[in-house]
């Protein structure tokens, strides 16, 4: 099987602007190519755009606008984990021989579709996320002592963490004790514990490894592969303190890359709620269950940026289409060394947790330098 | 429409039931999620368990579980005791409201 490469990326900032779909991907594609001028429209054969927009034929549009004529381009859509889905994608497309050069754009505009899974009608009236949100919260308060401080901590560290990130549509420093005060939404869940819809794209470039010298000297690696799909109804998770198909993912990211949990300096973590993080660090294997606050409290008062760097999606925004390629590109950033402040001493190897719809869907992807 | 709905719309609660394998269906569909068997709908007797619950405002709300498998979420009445895990609720009402079902418990 073909190894294959990220040798490229751009990016939009992340904010509240009223853009159209069209413009958003057009924009990160052009970042990419500013920032890799030895790529030229012909070399790309695949085209994949991301994204729960309702707007048709996107990657044929994104084609045009570009002056690129790929051989095969088409959407890609798994609700909040549809980037990651797309970069699999494409990685299959380069794996199999049907191609070389693969762009892959990922896009949302704040008033996405994708933010509220109209199907799952078991959920009654508690469609909105925030209500999963508090029943994963409060069985996790319930199963292991986790505190509203413990949680305020996430937050916190995440909005310092993307202080940093110069894309990140926060850009405010909180304090714990502020936080714990933010506007209550149910009894277990603040805004503060929230992350927020809004617009922004992120674009990668995933090439076969026969010529990954034509583009960068710091190529970095899709080494594991992990996606689980359980179900589409949040009411088929067995255990609400827990994510059992990041559980699965993460087991046959972790096969397949043959790493360890142990050897990952770096991960970008799906918080679509504060507990989601502590979860998800439990699920992958990088702390043992029960832990995890502590962990994360030592990681926000030492600044150490290990999980969720670039300030996580509470503190970057969740663009969903864009959400799981802007988490490869910081990771991609930490492995080649150029994270800037944001940089992790001598990051090898990198992990990308995305998942959609109340953890029903993960995927985990381990790359490495 | 499915017979769910046009049962959820007359205030029922019916469950599918696969015909061949006898495993009841979630979420409601007309076939059977292991055999693709086809299901005959019957009436749930609307007796639950809370798997978690919280508040939002004054208003609590639930997801519970019903005959070993069948897990919905919503509104749950309370007066004299306070819910708790394991506790049984009973499916009072249920209707369609625009896209959404509604349901409506009280703590047994």
């Amino acid at each position: 099987m073909n190894k294959i490469a990220i040798v490229g990326y751009g990016t939009t900032k992340f904010s509240r602007e009223e853009i159209s779909i069209e413009s958003l991907l057009l924009n990160a594609t052009k970042s990419l190519f500013d920032q890799n001028p030895n790529l030229d429209q012909k070399d790309i054969d695949t085209v994949l755009v991301s994204t729960n927009d309702n707007t048709k034929y996107l990657s044929a549009i994104l084609s045009e606008l570009a002056g690129i004529q790929p051989k095969t381009s088409h959407t890609v859509e798994s609700l909040c984990n549809s980037g990651t889905n797309s970069v699999v994608s494409a990685y299959s497309y380069i794996a199999s021989g049907l191609a070389d050069v693969a762009l892959v754009v990922g896009a949302e505009r704040r008033d996405s579709p994708g933010q509220i899974l109209e199907w799952d009608n078991s959920r009654g009236e508690f469609k909105h996320p925030i209500f999963w949100g508090t029943i994963f919260t409060k069985a996790h308060k319930r199963k292991f002592g986790t505190t509203e401080e413990d949680l305020a901590t996430v937050s916190a560290k995440n909005h310092k963490y993307a202080h940093d990130n110069p894309n990140a549509y926060s850009n405010k420093i909180y304090s714990v004790e502020e936080l714990m005060n933010s506007k209550i939404l149910t009894d277990d869940l603040k805004v503060s514990d929230c992350s927020r819809p809004c617009s922004g794209s992120s674009a990668v470039l995933l090439v076969s490894e026969k010529i990954v010298k034509k583009y960068t000297d710091s190529p970095v690696w899709i080494k594991g592969i992990g996606q689980k799909t359980l179900s589409a109804s949040f009411t088929k998770n067995q255990d609400f303190s827990s994510m059992s198909s990041t559980r699965e993912a993460a087991k046959i990211a972790f096969d397949m890359s043959n790493f360890t949990p142990n050897e990952v300096d770096v991960a970008e973590i799906h918080d679509a709620f504060t507990v989601c993080e502590l979860m998800a660090i439990e699920d992958l294997g990088l702390v043992s269950k029960g832990n995890t606050a502590k962990f994360v409290k030592t990681l926000y008062e030492t600044e150490d940026r290990k999980i969720n760097p670039r300030g996580g999606l509470i503190g970057s925004g969740h663009p969903l289409g864009a959400t799981g390629i802007a988490q490869i590109i910081e990771t991609t950033q930490q492995l080649q060394g150029t994270a800037g402040k944001r940089q992790i001493e001598n990051a090898k190897v990198g992990l990308v947790h995305n998942m959609s719809a109340a953890a029903t869907s993960s995927t985990v992807l381990l790359l490495q330098s | 429409m499915s017979v769910f709905e046009a049962e959820l719309k007359k205030g029922k609660f019916v469950i599918p039931e696969c015909l061949i394998c006898n495993d009841m269906v979630w979420p409601p569909s007309d076939y059977c999620s292991i055999c693709f068997g086809k299901v005959n709908w019957r009436k749930s007797d609307g007796v639950g368990k809370i798997l978690e619950y919280s508040k939002k405002g004054k208003i609590f709300f639930c997801l519970a579980e019903f005959e070993k498998k069948i897990r919905i979420m919503g509104t749950l009445q309370v007066y004299s005791n306070l819910p708790e895990i394991g506790k049984k609720v009973k499916l009072d009402t249920c209707k369609v409201d625009g896209r959404n079902y509604n349901f409506a418990m009280t703590l047994v």
